[in-house]
Parts: structure tokens; C-alpha cells; sequence
């Protein structure tokens, strides 16, 4: 080892950096500097920038050594004398920050820029930011906080606001406030898993099969035990309780044991906990195993044949999940066009920054902490209790920041090995997975065939659909039931249609396995769908709008499951806002391919499609929230709740929503979430639920303990309760104004709680094929897209989403544009760049470099349409929007793509190879 | 597994030589590490016992105008050259391709020798270089050379000189003349893999009157090595552009480009299909008939 020094935030430091080691280790593990995150650790994502000698580069690819002697700046030494760096204050301002894991590399990025740079034009900013990926895609936000930071750089004006309107009804609901976590975030001091460490933590790695399908027949770790500084090595026979877990079917081995069978290559054989990680890796290679190779099944259809290798004992199918609505074979036979086709979407990854990583700590008591970053902390804490043989008790999840979710973060990652690792060795461990096994491992969307059928009349009247899924939902179960069950409940469409049949079948196979993904199976249907409504208002010779529009569900009409909408149907205002909005810019026929002047080959048109999604679980599950509300003794008041915080915003929602049913200014609230020893259980952060079901559960608790301070106020100034105002903090009564801190003391004094716990119950649903609400609240979308295509190289690029959304109600206007934004950019990914590629079970994408998505420079001018059609039992009439924001755009880019150039797509992603063989071939035939 | 036990920073070629000849075979020369070290943390490159970063050897990092010669160290980074004013003044190809490799970060330590010496068929630096017909310097214990930058690729990642105990020094080329451009065009695909799936780089005599009279071109991937199009350009020079002499250039092009399909990245068909596109882009950017660089959108 050789010593080195260099300068760090403009201090000298000296280190000695081992073999291998990487600028990054030197920042993050031996001076403390976690602000500086590890995404991919290859090179490609940008997240680990940091500054040498005022250039950006990427600290997880730059070894140690190369630093000797030169000036490194990193996230933590950006704010001077204690004072925010304009960049780091416009990203706060602009919503730029949500999960906030990339940030550091954007603003590490965007410093070299404007330092030499003062005024940056958007084109530089993005070729700047060209490879610094955000997950959450808050790209327009990115843009715009880049731009506000360099004018207050040259003019010296502080930095700007945000600009978008508030809704200004209420007293804090609707106004535009930064998140509670953004000065962390911005600043480096955020910490997430991998930025803890604990004293005489030991580091674990996972052996994972490779194989995709096979018995598991010899397994010796006894010279990975032999290794200095390996503490334990762990197989099957090391679990005490139960030895599978799973969401929903507890089907998924945590460790798969001799003479047991290997599903998919990401299937964990054995566990390593060592001093050190690289000493855990090492160990991992000295595991000796051997399989009995079986044949695989990788594809859902091939799964369903008779005689179909078996995945599971007990059959390949998961679930055939069946809507019936009227005669369907009538409605055919009355229908004056039928037009069917068949389209394939692919795997895709959810790509969060932060990869997946778990702390188990051992502590008094004989209980267990485990330190995650999880979608469903109380679901951790029974799986991990139930394979432990631990009374739940015994084990909290204590939940750290989670840099980004998306579904992803649902099901089980290293939660129980960390914990079976801490429990052995009696140590606390830390199990991070590399990008490399968060790809091979964890559940992704679902690759689907489908195949639609409509029947409609000669004026463009819906009479029949008729839908065939096939789901791939991988080797184990994860939430396939559900996400199938989605896609085939919305699989005609936000239509009226009276006469629906749809059959989807959810397969088991030997890819990873597939689960929640925004979008919950909507995503794909969806595309399927509103292709096909394209087709159709061509062979009709309607214009696509005017079709959608006949047949939108409104108030008063039936779903295809026979649900009698009642309330908050804006999807007429949806289409009716994108439409005058297309217009505006495009003139009276928006979908004609256009040509572009001084480039032949070129040619744009817009697109246009609609989606509607459930907002809550549905379908006869309970839905319910937990959520507990105090004041305390400062004129504070904290709420807490095991909901999840992925970026979206939930922690300024629940925030927002406390402040305003406490009549208290918005800093004097503090939210602390996924405890599962301090907060109640919120429920799992899926199905854009949360605002709807926390959300009430946080408004009605804090109403209790409001009632309780009118209460106490009203016995001791004997006055009528409602004779007492809350305003900014205090209480007005009988003309005196007191504090809330001293109400509190009142309260204390008579034996009264200031605090209030309250379970909410969203109302109830019905299962499928029972009829009645299968959703208590859906969202409504219509978005049109400007494409841009290539006619010689079929290089697509968007130029303009326009994007309405029917929220019932704004909340936090800036939380809601990064759930816009980013949801047309996933979109867009989901169109133009992502597959998960698989090969016979074998993963190929398994580096970020093999699995495209969207950077700032795919970036379209996105417009936001915001529509208000309230619930009546949402918070404020809100309801979800996590998912509803990112459906509709892939369908409106290949519906633009068809009308721009004549190619239909009926395989995500739209294959520039592909799309270009094609386009030639047309030229040769006219 | 460790990616390497020694760094070493030697201030000298000849202290760099020194270093390569004592671990005999086991060490290796680093610049950048944009390619190298993924290479072997990702299992294609072996583990090296000692990694010797020439990015301090003042003689590599040099940017020189000598005579009607310029000479390029091949450790200056790919943002140097974007923003030297001799190699704008000079060779517009070279900006072109290296301002298209990755974003800033990648750009300001991955290196034009690194680029080169990684011997792969679409280096997008090395496909500029090779139309300048640049030469390369190799240093060795015995002495240095100067070879024709085509001799130093062998085969995909192989390259003509001992990595483990040679150093390529730097890049000789010539100023540009009278009546000369150059220019470069890639294709980058957004789905698969992150690599461009066909480049291309002409250098260029001629003016519209007296058509084309003299021209050089690059293309990759054509073949296990970067292909020079000499027949190609053989097509071409004398002749004034028109459709049909492009169309007679597509054909020749065709013929001597080992096309192939990569899976994920490019069908052959693909790949046929834009190397007309691709050749009538690159000469437009190199006749001065099309406006500058796009930004890569599948970069």
C-alpha cells in the first residue's frame, strides 16, 4: 500500500487506499463522505460524480491513487460558511429532488457546467447532464434548477421559485413547499442503507445459482468457512422457521437447500458474512455446488402447453383471471367492424438508483433491527420474523431513505438473509447488492402477449372486446395475481363497452420473477388497447379523439366489471383539455404526418391515447391505513406512519395534510415513517394509495387531537367548543390566544393524551366477478405525444407530451409535477428504449449498460394539464397519481409513430432496427 | 477479487518502461481506466498484479504543431482535444468523435490512446484517427517506432504491440491544407447495448468545381479491425458527388465492409441498410453540406 494526500473539500487528507480501491471507497468508506453515492459502479449513470480539479468525473471508476495530490470536491463541501449553493437551493425550489439519490451527481455535474458556463442554454445543460440518469426523471425540474442557479450566480438575486400555480383554496393543501427531506438531500447529509455502519458490522454476500432451472445435488462451504475473516456461512438447514417467503403466496425458497430446486438463476443457494466485503466475495468462490441441469420454460404461452416442463409441482399456472360483462359473442354479432390484433411487451427493470441493501443488527431483549429501505416495512417485519421463528415483536424494520422504489422494493430483498447473517454471528450485517445482483434478483414488470378484439358500430359505439393475457410472472408469485388481475380488468380501456370477455392467463416460467412495477399491469394493457382504438378510428374514418370520447366512461356509467361509476370521472375534461391544447399548436389535424423543412427524411405527427387506473388495493382487500398524530409540549407536532417514502412525495403530503387540519404552520410538523416499532402501519406503499388512504388516516387523526385541544380549552374557559379558532399554531379563546405548546400542558394537566392514533378503512370493494365497486376511486388520464422519426436510420425522438390528469385534487403541486414528469419519461423509456433482456433463463442485461433508459436528452417539453374531479372521500377529494401519469404515454408515441410514418408497433420497445427495415421495405413496395 | 494490487504514477517514459519490464507481463499501463478497468471487473480483462498510469508523463499529454505535422500525446483526454483550438483549426473529425464519447465525466480522463490501444473495431477517436492516416508512436525498452495506425490492430482488442511491456507514446498526423475537411457521423441505437453501432470518418480534397480530389475514409464495425475503405475511396476520388457516385460508393463500400449482426446492437440488414445513409451523411459533414454535430440522442 502506498500513502497519498490529497486536498478534499479544501482539506488536506492523507490515506493509504488498498489494492483495487476506487476514489469513491476513499470518500464514502474512510473519510465519511456518503453524500457521494454508488448506482452502478461501471461508469454509466453518473450518480458518483464528484469534482477534480473542478472537473466532473465519475468517482466509482477513478482509482484512489489518481487522486494523489489533487483537489477534490464532493456534495458535502458545495455549501459555504453553513449557506446552500444555489444549485443546491434551485433544485430545492424547482422540486428537482425526489428519492434524491442521483442529486448529488446532477448538482456535482451542473457546478462544472455554470462555473464555466455562467449562462447555460438548455442544449448545454443537457449535453453537460447527458449521462447522469435520474430514475424519478425529473429532468424539466432538473432543467429548470440549473437555469434558476446560474441567473442568481450572475446576477446575485436569490435564487427564484418555482413558477407553477398554487391551489389556493385551502391554507396549506395546494401550496407550493419544498420537501422536509430536500436540504438533506441536496447537501449530502441524507443517509440511506448504505451509509450506515455500525460498530463491528460484518459484511454479507449471497451465492446465487446461475442456473435457471435445476436440483440443487452437492453443496460444500466448508472452505468458504475456512477463509480468514469469514464469521458465517449459512445454507437451507440453517433457517429455523419458515424457509420460503413471498407477498401474497409464500412460494419463493429463501435459501434453496440440497436435493431442492433452482427457479431462476437469481435463486439464493448460501450466505457469507466476513470482515470485510471483498473477503465475502472471495468466500462466495470457494462454495462449492453442483446441479442437476432440468429443461426450462421461458415463455408464458410455451408454459401453458400440455407436457411444459413444471416449474412449480403444482403447475405452471399462477392464476387464470377471467372479466365477463354482458354476451360477448352477441355483441360480436351485432358489431358492424371487429378489428384484432396482438401485441408483446417486454420485461422491464425498474432501474432505482439506490440498489437494494439491508442492515441486521442484534439488540437487547433478544430482538433484531433491520435498517431498509422497504415499500412494506410491516411485511418485512412478519416475513422476517416467520423465517427466524421470531415472535414479530422482536423484530422492527426500521426504514431508511429509499432511493427510489417504483414496485420494486414490494417484495423481500436481503431483509431475512441479513437477518439469518446477524443472528449467527451475533454481529450486526450489512448485505448491499451491486447493480449486477439488484438486476439478476429482484422482481420486474411483466413481459405480456396480447390479444385484443373490438367490435364496434359504424358511428364508433363500442359493442364487444374480447382480450387474451398471458402473463409472465417468473418463478415465483411476487404480486402476480395482482398485476395480471389489473391488466385484465383495464384491458378494454376507459370504455363503455357492454359486452366484454377477457381470459388472462399468469404463468409461471424460469425468468427472474415479475411483480410490482407502476403501472401494476395497466401499463401493458393499456398499450394493447389503445393501439388497437387507433386502428379502429382509422378503419372507421373517425378521428381518433372523437372515438375516445364516444366511448368514454363518464359519471353514471358501468366499468367492465360492472362497477357503476359515481363520482370523479374527469376523463372527458382530460381529453377535452389535450385536445384544445394539441389544437392550439398543431392546427385542425394534428395526426397528419408532417414534413420538416431542409431535412427530407425526417417526418412528425402527434399521437394520442387514454388510460384510467385504480387508486387502492380494491378488489375485496381491506384497505386501510394507520396513522398516529401527537402534539408535543414545543408547539410541534409529529405524525407517524409506516408508509413508505420513494421519492413521491408522501412525507410533504402527510406533512401538508397534518398542518392543515391542525391549523399549524407547515414547519412546525414533522413526519417520521416506516418504524415499525414507532409508527403505525400505514399499509404497503403500492396502487397510488397512499394519499388517498394515509392521507385520510393522517387527517382524521389529526382531527381527534384537535377536538381534544377544543375540548380541554373549552372546559377550562367554559366556552361552547366550537366558539374555539385554530390559527398558525394557536388557539384563539375568549379572546386570549395560546399556543398550541400550552395547550398541550393543559392537556397534560387534566390527563388528556395530546395525541391520537386513528385507523382509516377506505371503503370497502368487491372481489372480482361479484360485480359492485371493484375500486373505490379511480384516476383518469389522456395524453398526446409529437414525435419526431427518421425515415432513414428510424431514430425516434418525442418532441412534446401533453399530459392530462384527473388527481380529484392537488395536494403538493410540486410533488405532483415529478409524478408527472417522471411518469411520461418511464413512459417514454417504456416506448423507445427499456428491455429486460433474458436468454433461456439466462439474464443479459445484467450491467445498466445492457438495460437503456431515458436521460435528459430524451427528454420531450412535457405539458401538464392538471384535473380536479373530487372524491368525495379522498383527502380534500384527492386521489392517486404515482401510476396514472405514466400509462398513457407509451401508446401515444406509437400511435404518433403510425400516424407520422405508416408503421403500427406491436413490440415494446420500438426497435430502431426494426422500425428502419420496415420503413425501407414500404419504400421498395411504392 | 481485486482488480489490481500496485498503482504506480511514473513521472517518465523511461521510468514507465522500467516499471512494465520488471513485472514482466504482469503489469499493465493505465490512463483514463474508462475501458480497462470494466474490462476486468467485469471478468473480460484478467486481475493485473500492477497498474502503471502514464497520465502524468508530460510527453504524452502534448498537443504540437511541428512543420505540417501535429503531434497528439495519447494521454490527453478526449475534453482537451474537444476544446484544443489547433485540432479545431485542424481536424474537425477528431472534435466530432471525441465530443461524442460518453458525457463530461467519461470525457475528462478517458484518453485518445486509451481509446486506440483497446483496439476495438469502433473506437469512435481511433475511426477519426485513421482517416487523418495518423501514425503511431510505440515505445520500448529498445527504442520507439512510429507505425501506420492500421498496423497496430490485430483483431477485436488486439493490437500489434506487447501491452504488457509497450507504451503507445502518441499520434502524428498532418495539418490540414488548402481545401481540405474532415468529419465524422455515428448511428447509436437506444435499445440493447450502449454502443454506437456503425461510425464513420472522411477526410477530404476538393471543392465543388473541381469535385473530389482526394479523400480518406474510416468505418467501423466493418470487420475484425477498423477498416480503412480504400476501395471506396478509390470510387470516389477524381469524381464529382452526385446520387449515382454515391450509389457506386454505397456498392464498393458494401463490398469491403465485413458487416455482421451483433445481438442486441445491430442486424446485418441494419447495418447494410445505413452504410449508405451513413456515407452520404459523412460526406455532407465533411463537404461542409450539413449543419454540425447533433448531440447523440442514443449515446
Amino acid at each position: 500500500m502506498t500513502k497519498m494526500g490529497l486536498w478534499v473539500n479544501e482539506h488536506w487528507v492523507e490515506v493509504e487506499p488498498g489494492p483495487g480501491e476506487m476514489l469513491s471507497d476513499v470518500l464514502r468508506y474512510r473519510l465519511g463522505l456518503t453524500g457521494t453515492k454508488i448506482a452502478c459502479d461501471e461508469a454509466e449513470c453518473g450518480t458518483c460524480t464528484v469534482l477534480m480539479d473542478g472537473e466532473p468525473i465519475l468517482s466509482c471508476s477513478i482509482p484512489a491513487m489518481k487522486a494523489s495530490g489533487r483537489r477534490v470536491v464532493t456534495i458535502e463541501g458545495l455549501a459555504k460558511n453553513g449557506n446552500l449553493h444555489p444549485l443546491q437551493q434551485a433544485f430545492v425550489n424547482f422540486g428537482a429532488v425526489q428519492c434524491g439519490f442521483c442529486i448529488p451527481g446532477q448538482i456535482m455535474t451542473a457546478a462544472a457546467l455554470i462555473e464555466g458556463n455562467p449562462d447555460p442554454a438548455e442544449s448545454e445543460i443537457r449535453d453537460a447532464l447527458k449521462d447522469t440518469l435520474c430514475r424519478c426523471a425529473g429532468y424539466p425540474s432538473i432543467v429548470r434548477a440549473v437555469q434558476a442557479a446560474a441567473r442568481s450566480l450572475r446576477t446575485g438575486e436569490p435564487v427564484a421559485q418555482s413558477e407553477l400555480p398554487e391551489a389556493s383554496t385551502l391554507v396549506t393543501v395546494g401550496r407550493i413547499v419544498p420537501r422536509p427531506d430536500a436540504v438533506e438531500k441536496v447537501n449530502g447529509s441524507a443517509r440511506f442503507a448504505d451509509d450506515l455502519t455500525f460498530p463491528g458490522m460484518l459484511y454479507g454476500r449471497t451465492l446465487r445459482a446461475g442456473v435457471p432451472h435445476a436440483i440443487l445435488t452437492a453443496l460444500d462451504v466448508a472452505r468458504a468457512k475456512a477463509l480468514p475473516g469469514v464469521r458465517a456461512v449459512l445454507t437451507a438447514e440453517d433457517i429455523p422457521g419458515e424457509h420460503r417467503h413471498g407477498l401474497v403466496i409464500r412460494d419463493w425458497p429463501v435459501l434453496v437447500g440440497i436435493g431442492d430446486k433452482v427457479r431462476y438463476v437469481g435463486d439464493a443457494v448460501a450466505l457469507v458474512a466476513a470482515d470485510e466485503r471483498r473477503i465475502a466475495e472471495a468466500a462466495l468462490a470457494l462454495i462449492e455446488t453442483s446441479y442437476e441441469p432440468m429443461e426450462t420454460v421461458t415463455d408464458p404461452v410455451r408454459a401453458r402447453e400440455d407436457g411444459a416442463p413444471l416449474v412449480h409441482e403444482t403447475g405452471n399456472l399462477l392464476k387464470h383471471i377471467q372479466v365477463r360483462k354482458g354476451d360477448v359473442g352477441r355483441g360480436f354479432e351485432q358489431a358492424e367492424v371487429i378489428l384484432e390484433d396482438e401485441y408483446f411487451t417486454p420485461t422491464t427493470e425498474h432501474a432505482y438508483m439506490e440498489p437494494e441493501c439491508s442492515i441486521a443488527r442484534p439488540v437487547s431483549g433478544g430482538r433484531l433491527e433491520i435498517y431498509v429501505g422497504s415499500q412494506i416495512p410491516y411485511s418485512d417485519r412478519s416475513q422476517v420474523a416467520a423465517c427466524l421463528k421470531m415472535p414479530v415483536e422482536k423484530v422492527r424494520i426500521i426504514g431508511t431513505l429509499i432511493g427510489g422504489g417504483f414496485g420494486g422494493k414490494e417484495d423481500i430483498a436481503g431483509q431475512i438473509h441479513a437477518a439469518l447473517l446477524a443472528k449467527a454471528t451475533d454481529r450486526p450485517v450489512k448485505i448491499l447488492y451491486d447493480r449486477h445482483e439488484s438486476l439478476l434478483f429482484h422482481p420486474k414488470r411483466h413481459a405480456t402477449r396480447i390479444r385484443v378484439r373490438l367490435g364496434a358500430m359504424r358511428d364508433g359505439r363500442l359493442v364487444a372486446s374480447a382480450t387474451e393475457l398471458y402473463g409472465d410472472t417468473g418463478a415465483y408469485a411476487s404480486l402476480g395475481e395482482k398485476v395480471m388481475t389489473r391488466a385484465t380488468t383495464h384491458s378494454s380501456g376507459p370504455y363503455v363497452v357492454p359486452n366484454v370477455k377477457a381470459d388472462c392467463y399468469a404463468m409461471y416460467t424460469n425468468n427472474p420473477p415479475s411483480g410490482a412495477f407502476r403501472g401494476f399491469g395497466v401499463t401493458q394493457s393499456a398499450f394493447a388497447v389503445e393501439s388497437t382504438m387507433d386502428q379502429l378510428a382509422e378503419r372507421l374514418g373517425i378521428n381518433p379523439i372523437e372515438l375516445r370520447s364516444k366511448n368514454a366512461l363518464r359519471p353514471g356509467t358501468v366499468t367492465n366489471t360492472g362497477q357503476i361509476l359515481k363520482e370523479s370521472v374527469g376523463l372527458m375534461e382530460c381529453i377535452e383539455r389535450v385536445e384544445a391544447e394539441v389544437r392550439r399548436r398543431a392546427g385542425a389535424d394534428p395526426f397528419a404526418s408532417r414534413r420538416v423543412e431542409g431535412a427530407p427524411h425526417l417526418r412528425r405527427a402527434w399521437g394520442f391515447a387514454v388510460c384510467y387506473k385504480n387508486t387502492g388495493l380494491g378488489g375485496g382487500a381491506p384497505d386501510k391505513a394507520a396513522a398516529e398524530v401527537e402534539l408535543r409540549q414545543d408547539g410541534t407536532a409529529e405524525v407517524r406512519t409506516s408508509s413508505a417514502e420513494i421519492g413521491q412525495g408522501m412525507v410533504t403530503v402527510l406533512q401538508m395534510i397534518a398542518a392543515e387540519e391542525l391549523a399549524m404552520p407547515l414547519e412546525a410538523v414533522q413526519v417520521l415513517l416506516s418504524d415499525t416499532d414507532l409508527t403505525p402501519d400505514g399499509g404497503p406503499t403500492t396502487a397510488s394509495r397512499q394519499t388517498y388512504v394515509t392521507g385520510n388516516a393522517v387527517r382524521h387523526a389529526s382531527n381527534v387531537v384537535r377536538q381534544a385541544m377544543a375540548a380541554t380549552l373549552a372546559e377550562k374557559y367554559d366556552v361552547p367548543p366550537d366558539s374555539i379558532r385554530f390559527v398558525e399554531g394557536l388557539a384563539q379563546v375568549n379572546g386570549d390566544r395560546l399556543p398550541f405548546g400550552e395547550v398541550v400542558s393543559l392537556m397534560k394537566a387534566e390527563g388528556r393524551e395530546p395525541r391520537a392514533t386513528y385507523e382509516y378503512w377506505a371503503p370497502t370493494t368487491q372481489a372480482l366477478g361479484t360485480g359492485g365497486d371493484m375500486h373505490f376511486a379511480y384516476s383518469f388520464a389522456a395524453q398526446a405525444a409529437e414525435i419526431e422519426v427518421d425515415l432513414d436510420t428510424g431514430e425516434v425522438s418525442v418532441r412534446c407530451v401533453i399530459a392530462a390528469n384527473d388527481v380529484g385534487r392537488v395536494i403538493n403541486p410540486l410533488g405532483l409535477q415529478g409524478q408527472i414528469e417522471g411518469g411520461v419519461m418511464m413512459g417514454l423509456g417504456n416506448a423507445l428504449t427499456e428491455e429486460f433482456i433474458v436468454e433461456d433463463g439466462r439474464v443479459f442485461s445484467d450491467r445498466l449498460a445492457r438495460y437503456r433508459m431515458p436521460s435528459i436528452v430524451h427528454t420531450p417539453e412535457i405539458v401538464s394539464l392538471v384535473v380536479e374531479h373530487p372524491t368525495s372521500e379522498g383527502p380534500y377529494g384527492a386521489k392517486g397519481v404515482g401510476e396514472i401519469s405514466s400509462i398513457p404515454t407509451t401508446p401515444a408515441i406509437t400511435n404518433a409513430l403510425y400516424n407520422a410514418c405508416g408503421v403500427r408497433a406491436r413490440r415494446l420497445p420500438v426497435d430502431q432496427d426494426w422500425l428502419a427495415r420496415e420503413l425501407a421495405q414500404m419504400q421498395a413496395k411504392a | 477479487m481485486t482488480s489490481w494490487e500496485h498503482y504506480v504514477r511514473p513521472g517518465s517514459l523511461d521510468e514507465a518502461l522500467t516499471i512494465l519490464a520488471e513485472g514482466d507481463g504482469s503489469a499493465r499501463v493505465i490512463a483514463g481506466g474508462t475501458d480497462l478497468l470494466l474490462d476486468i471487473q467485469q471478468g473480460r480483462h484478467p486481475p493485473v498484479t500492477t497498474l502503471v498510469d502514464i497520465t502524468g508523463i508530460p510527453e504524452m499529454l502534448a498537443i504540437a504543431a511541428a512543420g505540417d505535422e501535429i503531434y497528439l500525446g495519447s494521454a490527453v483526454t478526449h475534453t482537451t482535444i474537444v476544446h484544443d483550438p489547433l485540432l479545431n483549426e485542424n481536424t474537425l473529425c477528431l472534435i466530432e468523435a471525441c465530443g461524442l464519447i460518453g458525457g463530461p465525466q467519461v470525457r475528462n480522463v478517458a484518453t485518445i490512446g486509451g481509446n486506440v490501444a483497446h483496439a476495438l473495431p469502433a473506437g469512435d477517436g481511433t475511426i477519426a484517427l485513421l482517416a487523418l492516416q495518423a501514425q503511431a508512436q510505440i515505445a520500448s525498452a529498445h527504442g520507439r517506432r512510429w507505425m501506420d495506425l492500421e498496423e497496430l490492430f490485430v483483431g477485436p482488442g488486439q493490437a500489434s504491440f506487447d501491452r504488457s511491456r509497450e507504451i503507445l507514446v502518441g499520434f502524428r498526423f498532418k495539418k490540414r491544407g488548402p481545401d481540405e475537411q474532415t468529419g465524422f457521423r455515428r448511428i447509436m441505437r437506444p435499445q440493447g447495448v450502449a454502443i454506437a453501432i456503425l461510425n464513420m470518418a472522411i477526410w477530404f480534397r476538393g471543392s465543388n468545381e473541381t469535385g473530389i480530389e482526394d479523400i480518406r475514409m474510416a468505418i467501423g464495425p466493418a470487420g475484425p479491425r477498423p477498416l480503412r475503405a480504400r476501395r471506396t475511396e478509390a470510387i470516389l476520388r477524381g469524381r464529382k458527388l452526385s446520387d449515382d457516385v454515391i450509389a457506386q460508393a454505397t456498392e464498393a463500400l458494401l463490398g469491403e465492409a465485413r458487416l455482421r449482426t451483433s445481438p442486441h446492437r445491430a442486424t446485418v440488414e441494419y447495418r447494410r441498410h445505413l452504410t449508405g445513409v451513413l456515407l452520404r451523411r459523412t460526406l455532407a459533414a465533411a463537404t461542409g453540406q450539413d449543419t454540425p454535430t447533433p448531440v447523440a440522442v442514443g449515446g
